[in-house]
């Protein structure tokens, strides 16, 4: 649309009806972006409302008295009409205060923090093991398809869409921890190790090396590989088979046959060629399997004693801690909303195509 | 006799000249079902469901023992000892009859969030992308915001608030999946919106409630139930998964999801407590998957044409 007026009104036009372009294109993408939010938040705080736990009676006690029951519920403001409460809400949400867990006793935030890293670190390295085996599942399965490694592949990704993750991970631990003792059991560490090393990322793989302490480095490997696998295994299932159906597209294009035709050994069409246009819808596929691993460890963090995010708002959940439970599903959504946005970009610098259109 | 009449009823499917549309139907139907035939993994997976809906319809017929009786001086007695052919659990209840109970309460599940969960999405997206406009904006919004949400912990904020139990769960599940299914089915309006035999029953008079209900919902059918198939393990999986987290059934209800979170405690010295129950699950989604996967090779047409 703009491309002719570019031409005709010269070189600044260009340049100034792109700006607008971009301009406009951030601005609608901040005006989604925010109304996504803002959404999240408004169905938080409706479930936060319906919940059958009176907020007050959490806060003064069972024996409190009729008086201080209502002091209390005058100064959490729970008098005021409805959308007042959902601005005070959002205003708190925004400075970052999502109010105290009544388990911890901490401000949910700084719970959050805290046990984040270890959810980061799970996830992370799951990811890294899904992708690393997971990619090259897929591309040798497209190249040679219908073989019995095609069938491999998609046999093996269907049984890892069928296992309850909790029940794999309790057979992982009966075997290799219980039976084998190859791997450490439940916990990032074993209890002796615990709080030797000062905590900098909260990542302890990480932390570890920063202190040189080679022994706990070890030791968390023997802890995290277990889970890890296992989430890897999931992520590894989905990447593969996406793999596999963005690589028979690619293959079965006309600069492929021309690559082959030219006489160019089958390694370099499969990566040089397919694979690099096969990485851009890839992008997507790694960063919605990563931001479901943030969430799908729920369940593993659980049997894995993993002390992560999905354990705090399980266990924030059954003893009825509503505000740390609302705070870790925002935080969580607006992680979720910030990694697909990431990818978005990553996909226009990656694909000339998606940046001109 | 039998015999020449299948074969008249062959030749009558394999006829190139349908005389009805009853007869082009039903060969297309037929069609689909020799491709789906010719499928081994498929039919392993339809074979799983088939057995899933007997045992699930004549569970009180299969189990050999009551799934609720506790006999304290029989718990925990390993697979094959005393008449408990997976074992007992820790109530000395056997693990086989609850497992068999429990066919009835997942399949109760995924019926009923494939009841509501498409059918909304189908609603929601057929209206949005015929309307078009701000009610298609608003509505993807909407769509988007719960998208946005991961869906486990949607749902154990939903079971939170609305108290444990089955029906909650459900409740809860349908709630966090109907958002995909609106976005399939408003893709799929829009493809047909401004076709031709729209434009023609619009001329003759047709209101848009009656366009989407007659002629747009049947087209947007076939891609919705594939991907509800493919969908049925996600859905067992969650709902075991609320039922391992205690939010699900509950107790003394037999619930594979529950009966692996209570033979959790047992793992390393009792292991068929737990494991028994998460074989029923694997098998079961892998059926659903195994089904979904050669439905979609079938329905397909982008693949049915190469």
């Amino acid at each position: 649309m703009t491309e002719s007026t570019d031409v005709t009104s010269g070189q600044p036009a260009v340049s100034t009806g792109r700006l607008s372009l971009y301009l406009k294109k951030i601005a609608s993408l901040f005006f989604t972006v925010s109304l996504t939010l803002l959404g999240l938040l408004l169905v938080t705080f409706l479930i936060g409302r319906v919940m059958p736990i009176d907020p007050v009676l959490a806060v003064v006690g069972k024996r409190a008295s009729n008086e201080v029951y209502e002091a209390a519920r005058l100064s959490m403001g729970l008098d005021k009409p409805l959308y007042h409460q959902f601005f005070v809400y959002i205003t708190q949400v925004f400075q970052g205060d999502f109010g105290k867990s009544l388990l911890t006793s901490n401000p949910v935030i700084d719970d959050i923090a805290r046990v984040f890293p270890a959810t980061l670190e799970l996830a992370t390295v799951a990811t890294l093991i899904g992708v690393l085996v997971g990619v090259p599942m897929g591309v040798y399965a497209a190249a040679s398809q219908g073989s019995w490694f095609d069938q491999f592949v998609r046999v093996f990704g269907l049984f890892g869409y069928s296992m309850p993750v909790f029940w794999i991970g309790l057979i992982g631990l009966l075997i290799f921890y219980g039976m084998l003792g190859w791997v450490g059991g439940p916990g990032r560490l074993d209890i002796f190790y615990e709080d030797m090393i000062p905590t900098i990322t909260g990542m302890i793989l990480i932390d570890s090396l920063i202190a040189g302490d080679m022994t706990i480095f070890w030791n968390a490997v023997s802890h995290i590989i277990l889970p890890s696998l296992i989430l890897g295994y999931y992520s590894l299932a989905y990447i593969s088979r996406m793999t596999r159906s963005f690589m028979l597209e690619e293959l079965a294009s006309e600069y492929v046959i021309t690559a082959r035709v030219k006489g160019m050994s089958e390694q370099a069409v499969l990566w040089r060629h397919a694979f690099r246009n096969v990485l851009i819808p890839l992008i997507t596929v790694i960063a919605l399997s990563y931001a479901t691993l943030l969430e799908g460890s729920v369940l593993t963090e659980t049997i894995f004693a993993w002390p992560g995010l999905g354990q705090y708002i399980t266990t924030s959940l059954l003893s009825a801690d509503m505000n740390a439970v609302l705070g870790g599903t925002v935080v969580v959504g607006i992680l979720f909303v910030g990694l697909n946005l990431l990818s978005d970009f990553l996909y226009k610098i990656v694909d000339p195509r998606a940046r001109q259109s | 006799m039998t015999q020449s009449s299948t074969r008249s009823l062959t030749r009558w499917l394999r006829t190139d000249e349908p005389a009805s549309r009853l007869q082009a139907r039903c060969i297309q139907v037929y069609n689909g079902w020799q491709d789906l035939r010719s499928n081994k993994l498929a039919m392993i997976g339809l074979i799983i469901i088939l057995g899933l809906v007997v045992t699930a319809l004549f569970a009180p017929f299969l189990a050999p023992q009551d799934p609720y009786a506790q006999d304290l001086s029989r718990r925990l007695l390993a697979p094959g000892q005393d008449g408990f052919l997976l074992g007992s659990d820790e109530l000395g209840r056997d693990i086989l009859s609850r497992i068999i109970h429990g066919a009835g309460t997942t399949l109760y599940i995924v019926l009923l969030v494939t009841l509501t969960a498409p059918v909304a999405g189908l609603i929601v997206g057929t209206v949005s992308g015929y309307l078009g406009g701000w009610t298609d904006a608003a509505l993807m919004r909407i769509t988007d915001i719960f998208l946005a949400f991961p869906k486990l912990i949607l749902a154990l904020a939903f079971v939170a608030a609305l108290g444990a139990g089955i029906e909650n769960a459900v409740l809860a599940i349908a709630l966090t999946s109907w958002p995909p299914y609106a976005r399939l089915a408003r893709a799929e309006t829009l493809t047909v919106r401004n076709m031709d035999y729209i434009a023609a029953i619009r001329l003759q008079g047709a209101g848009p409630i009656r366009i989407i209900v007659g002629h747009i919902w049947p087209l947007c059918v076939s891609s919705l139930i594939v991907r509800v198939t493919l969908d049925m393990a996600g859905i067992i999986l969650t709902a075991a998964g609320l039922g391992f987290l205690g939010l699900g059934a509950q107790p003394p209800m037999a619930e594979w999801g529950a009966m692996i979170s209570s033979g959790r405690k047992y793992i390393l010295d009792y292991w068929w407590v737990a494991t028994m129950p998460g074989l029923a699950i694997f098998i079961v989604s892998l059926g659903f998957n195994l089904l979904g996967d050669g439905l979609r090779d079938v329905l397909d047409p982008k693949k049915a044409q190469s």
